[in-house]
């Protein structure tokens, strides 16, 4: 009888998706004629060469500081292998045991912040799971448990890392006001490496902010805005950001690697930064 | 053929609309097994079109508002003919309707202090429509179906079944409605899906299947206002109410082609829009009629101060009822003053700022630019009068709904007659779904408990199989009529016929009516009527458009001849329905309505018979109005309408 | 319509190649058709000339024909779409059209399916609990307090974005655990619900939409925003909210540490 809610009575025969026996049969995965998979090439060569170069980077342990700058791949930094910084943030929590690259202590938590990120999950599901490729595209997985299962399930702390990303975003904001030194540690002085932390920082902060979590801490989980007139804007301001978490996650993406790469060049004496004064 | 499915409940309600949905609902609640049937899927119903929003005299923004005031501006908008006790009880009941809605989950846009905002529209004298944004009709429909599924999730509780006391049956068709003697006892249906036919038996039956747009060729209304209820209710035996009142809606959409005719919701122009010719004159203030001169601003600058200080001044032209409205835009583009495809402009673009109108009037913003490319932001819209709305419909009691002469028949909202008059204000359609939906749900249900058990209605297996057969009949049609001059003609096509139906009635029987031409299309209906007979269609009974279409058109062709004849008959202009050999306003006509009834009470129809036809009128007169709602009006504003004998009562 | 206008309809004229999927759950295949489209007309317009002059039979979904009702629901060229919101001059003569029914749900033939895997989501999510003690007309809620759930009853039931979705689509298995977007949003928006009484009548939403209505199956890949004719930002308004809600009650380590230090008691 035509209800419209008779459970499906039909079994599913081998094939599932598209090519189920109750579907209509249509043998091509997908009938897209737009080039659908250019996005998520695009998403995956990005992530891809941030990885190479990040592992690269964080593994070398060399080059990472050059008065008045710190790479922020290694700030904090936390061994007592560290190059010392004046007035920086190196602190020697994990003293002398640590004989790998300082770089693997700190970068667990913004690789964990963007891990775990909304858009993230969707750029690198999309872009290398193929789940799914594009919209409309037949994913090539036979079975498919998303987030309920370990070890996906465990995307649900996103929050955490965000709590731990703030703090090191106002390292990086420290390191950001460190380098208006010059190479002698005298304040007042401003180089084209500045300009680039400025950028930077600038761009991790709206990525920390516009996250996903943040928009709930800040304003989201309340069920009435009208009694936290406070955080009802707040809420609103973040939600701004949040349409651009796109945007901002790639950003902030290519900056922390090209604020990195500067520093590099610069301590590995391939480039002087410019002064300005 | 005695191999159907049957199945007994104790109410059915046909259609699933906003009053269906509504009647439904009581139904259940007072108890009644009830099943609901409809043509589309459940929760698609024509309801969700409605933009405006719901006219109840809440008296949340202007405190000045009640019942009465509402109770007098529908019968001005009706013009008095409505019948006034129906008027009466919806400016009555429509506040606890809304009320209702909101326990139900229902999210209206809020006023400051928390209650629910109510905005102007046209004929209300004071800002009364309930309304979320320009989506009002989606709301309600959604919180309605919401409502039946949160009852059906009651009865899973209880018995294990969703199903077991309320039942919807989708993308079904009504094509009988089926009697014991003089009573209802069930309805003869399909399936769209499958094309299986099946009956339900139960001792009352609520008509809710709205209008009849799709008679006409320009309309607002989607596939299913083929005037089904309106057929089902005659062929049973029971008489339309004034059906020469169709409801054009001054502001259609009339370009890009394909789109012509969807609504242009007037809260454009309650929230500011003017409509201007193409010199750029707003011509609406040379239209204003002498029954409303004084409530009418008389300049620009008086109207558009109206926006911000109702008090003290009055409204533009632009918020006249519909049918003023319609009629003026049709004047200006015959006087060679429309827009470049037929219509007028109505603008926003110069009158409030980008952002505004994006917020206020979100899906005209996105209706506009994702159906036409037009920015409405940017430039006017082009708009002309569109068939919305069919005031007439089945004659009801004004307390129960039920129709007169069926017992256990009972009609709710568009596809029930009286309640609008001669013309319909914006907004008081779907408060009149609700009141009256719940209405026709209670009185079935009552009507319904006296009818169980032994004094069940029963349906004999001929009036099953002549309905089988009838419905059957396209797949088997005859290229020509026996003895034919021309044997083998090949069987008409069921979206011609549609076609020549729609452009008939649009040129012939539309705003402006002529009896030479009514005549015509009466001449014209008799000749598809023939031509019908013989519609085939292809393929098999599997969800086949144009075997449903080709049983549709017999509900089609019989309200079209009702609209006709008593258009024909009604020799003088009152809202819907205007004359130009009769250009005025007669009062005499006022206490006059007119019945429609099948010519041939034997079922047989004489539907090759084109100078008899399938209707024949009646002419009846209305139960004064009584004493202390007449006193409602100044004794200046009963002159105009009220003949001289009824105001000396 | 003046002589002007209809001089411009005349030359916009031109014959499209269609090719739509007709058949039922036997089996079919994608038919051509060349048909006449006019300036300014949309899919719809298309598919409805070629019932009328061509195809008599072909079953078909609509009702509105504004984008408001959400019945015709398909997929144009591969991707799902409203047929009477797809203008026809997105695409170029040339161009072949390639119509076929939703590919999520089991199809009944020619373009129309069986929605009803839709209407068993929707029931399976709790009604909205109305607030003890409080009359019809003594609601009191405020504007900035309904917007939220104002946005998610936008919804058209077009059902795309449950087409759309891969959990479902791509996995027959998953559609008894799975809500699909539509009514995971139905069950954020009666969360965000200012006076809704769920909570206090021992209902937790927020944990029901990951235990009951597979909230842990969305990745978030946003495919159900994309298709949204209505442009609901389904993902970032509802889906990640809920999640978020949903780590409030059940991965928070200060609420977990608190119900067990509670519980020890008992």
């Amino acid at each position: 009888m035509a209800t419209g809610t008779d459970p499906a009575a039909r079994t599913a025969g081998t094939e599932t998706g598209v090519h189920s026996p109750t579907r209509a049969r249509i043998a091509a995965r997908h009938l897209r004629t737009d080039r659908w998979w250019l996005a998520p090439a695009i998403t995956a060569a990005g992530l891809l060469a941030f990885v190479v170069y990040s592992t690269w980077r964080a593994f070398s342990n060399a080059h990472y500081y050059a008065a008045p700058y710190v790479s922020p791949f290694y700030s904090p930094c936390l061994a007592e292998n560290c190059i010392p910084m004046k007035g920086g943030p190196n602190w020697e929590i994990f003293g002398s045991w640590w004989g790998l690259s300082p770089a693997l202590l700190i970068l667990i938590f913004p690789l964990g912040f963007r891990l775990t990120c909304y858009y993230y999950r969707k750029a690198y599901y999309r872009g290398f799971w193929a789940s799914p490729p594009a919209c409309a595209v037949a994913e090539p997985h036979k079975k498919y448990s998303g987030e309920t299962r370990f070890p996906l399930v465990l995307q649900n702390i996103h929050r955490y890392f965000f709590y731990a990303a703030v703090p090191v975003a106002g390292i990086l904001t420290y390191d950001t006001v460190l380098s208006f030194r010059d190479e002698n540690y005298a304040w007042g002085h401003m180089g084209l490496g500045t300009l680039v932390f400025l950028v930077n920082i600038a761009l991790i902060w709206a990525y920390t902010f516009s996250c996903h979590s943040c928009r709930h801490i800040i304003g989201g989980r309340l069920k009435h805005f009208s009694k936290h007139p406070v955080r009802y804007r707040l809420w609103g301001w973040v939600g701004k950001l949040n349409d651009r978490h796109m945007a901002t996650a790639w950003a902030s993406l290519i900056s922390v690697a090209l604020a990195d790469f500067y520093v590099y060049l610069v301590a590995s004496g391939a480039f002087e930064d410019p002064r300005f004064f | 053929m005695t191999q159907l499915e049957r199945q007994e409940w104790d109410v059915v309600v046909v259609g699933a609309g906003g009053a269906g949905l509504r009647a439904a609902i009581e139904a259940r609640e007072q108890g009644a097994r009830t099943a609901v049937i409809c043509k589309s899927l459940f929760g698609k119903a024509h309801t969700v079109m409605a933009e405006g929003g719901i006219a109840a005299s809440m008296g949340n923004v202007n405190s000045g508002d009640n019942w009465q005031v509402h109770f007098r501006d529908t019968m001005r908008g009706g013009k008095f003919l409505n019948q006034w006790r129906m008027a009466e009880l919806h400016a009555r009941e429509a506040p606890d309707r809304v009320w209702e809605l909101e326990t139900w989950g229902a999210l209206f846009d809020r006023t400051a202090d928390g209650r629910i905002s109510q905005r102007n529209f046209g004929g209300h004298e004071y800002p009364r429509l309930a309304h979320v944004g320009d989506r009002t009709g989606l709301e309600l429909i959604r919180t309605l179906q919401q409502k039946i599924v949160q009852l059906q999730q009651e009865d899973f509780k209880q018995s294990g079944d969703y199903e077991s006391r309320l039942k919807v049956f989708q993308e079904c068709t009504v094509t009988r409605v089926l009697k014991d003697g003089e009573r209802v006892a069930g309805t003869f249906c399909y399936e769209r899906e499958s094309g299986r036919f099946f009956v339900l038996e139960a001792p009352s039956v609520v008509l809710a299947t709205g209008g009849i747009g799709k008679s006409f060729k320009v309309t607002s209304n989607s596939w299913e206002y083929t005037g089904d209820g309106h057929a089902l209710a005659l062929l049973a035996g029971a008489p339309l109410l004034n059906m020469e009142f169709v409801q054009f809606h001054p502001t259609g959409m009339v370009w890009p082609p394909s789109v012509k005719g969807i609504l242009v919701t007037e809260s454009v122009r309650g929230d500011g829009g003017v409509l201007r010719n193409s010199d750029g004159k707003r011509f609406m203030f040379d239209y204003v009629p002498d029954v409303f001169k004084e409530k009418y601003a008389e300049s620009e600058e008086e109207g558009d101060r109206w926006y911000e200080d109702p008090d003290h001044n009055r409204r533009p032209p632009e918020l006249l009822p519909r049918d003023e409205v319609a009629r003026a835009i049709n004047s200006e583009v015959k006087a060679g003053r429309g827009s470049p495809h037929g219509g007028v402009y109505l603008d926003v673009s110069t009158r409030m700022p980008a952002e505004t109108i994006r917020r206020r009037l979100p899906s005209m913003y996105h209706q506009f630019k994702e159906l036409a490319d037009v920015d409405i932001t940017a430039e006017a819209m082009e708009v002309g009068p569109t068939c919305h709305y069919v005031m007439g419909g089945i004659a009801v009691d004004s307390d129960t709904a039920a129709t007169r002469g069926v017992p256990g028949l009972f009609a709710a909202g568009e596809v029930a007659g009286g309640m609008h008059g001669s013309n319909r204000l914006g907004g008081n359609s779907l408060s009149d779904l609700l009141v009256f939906g719940r209405r026709a749900g209670l009185h079935a249900s009552q009507h319904a408990a006296e009818h169980l058990g032994v004094s069940r209605p029963v349906i004999d297996e001929t009036q099953i199989d002549a309905a089988a057969a009838e419905a059957l009949r396209p797949f088997s049609a005859e290229g020509s009529e026996p003895g034919a001059q021309e044997p083998g003609r090949p069987p008409e096509n069921p979206y011609t016929l549609h076609q020549e139906l729609q452009q008939t009635m649009n040129d012939l029987v539309g705003i402006i009516r002529r009896e030479g031409e009514m005549e015509q299309a009466l001449e014209k209906l008799a000749e598809l009527r023939v031509r019908a007979r013989r519609a085939g269609v292809e393929g098999h009974r599997q969800f086949n458009p144009g075997w449903h279409l080709a049983l549709d058109l017999r509900n089609m062709l019989l309200v079209s001849e009702c609209i006709a004849r008593a258009a024909l008959e009604r020799t003088e202009s009152r809202g819907g329905h205007t004359r130009e050999d009769f250009p005025a306003m007669d009062r005499a006509w006022r206490p006059v309505n007119l019945l429609c009834r099948p010519a041939d009470p034997t079922g047989g129809l004489a539907a090759t018979d084109p100078v008899r036809g399938q209707i024949e009128l009646v002419t009846t007169t209305t139960e004064p109005i009584r004493p202390d709602l007449l006193a409602l009006f100044e004794k200046e504003e009963l002159v105009k309408y009220l003949a001289e004998e009824e105001l000396y009562e | 319509m003046t002589n002007a206008a209809a001089g411009q309809q005349q030359s916009a004229k031109y014959v499209a190649n269609f090719r739509v999927w007709r058949g039922s759950s036997e089996g079919g295949e994608l038919e051509d058709f060349k048909v006449a489209v006019n300036e300014g007309e949309v899919v719809l317009d298309i598919i409805h000339r070629l019932q009328a002059t061509q195809a008599p039979d072909l079953a078909v979904r609509w009702n509105c024909k504004a984008g408001k009702c959400g019945s015709c629901s398909a997929e144009v060229n591969g991707r799902p779409r409203l047929m009477c919101m797809t203008r026809m001059s997105t695409f170029t003569p040339s161009d072949t059209i390639t119509v076929t029914p939703l590919r999520a749900f089991p199809v009944v033939r020619d373009l129309v399916t069986d929605v009803s895997f839709n209407y068993q989501k929707a029931r399976e999510v709790p009604a909205f609990v109305p607030p003890e003690g409080v009359a019809p007309g003594e609601y009191r809620m405020q504007q900035v307090d309904v917007e939220r759930s104002q946005e998610f009853r936008k919804c058209i039931e077009c059902f795309l974005c449950q087409d759309t979705c891969h959990v479902v689509r791509d996995h027959e298995e998953n559609k008894t655990a799975f809500a699909g977007p539509r009514f995971l949003m139905r069950v954020a928006e009666l969360d965000m619900h200012p006076l809704d009484a769920a909570a206090e009548s021992g209902l937790d939403r927020k944990r029901t939409a990951q235990e009951e209505h597979g909230l842990g199956y969305c990745n978030i890949t946003k495919c159900c925003t994309e298709v949204c004719p209505e442009h609901i930002k389904i993902t970032d308004n509802a889906l990640i909210p809920l999640k978020e809600r949903a780590v409030d009650r059940k991965y928070d380590p200060l609420v977990w540490l608190g119900n067990k230090i509670r519980r020890r008691p008992e």
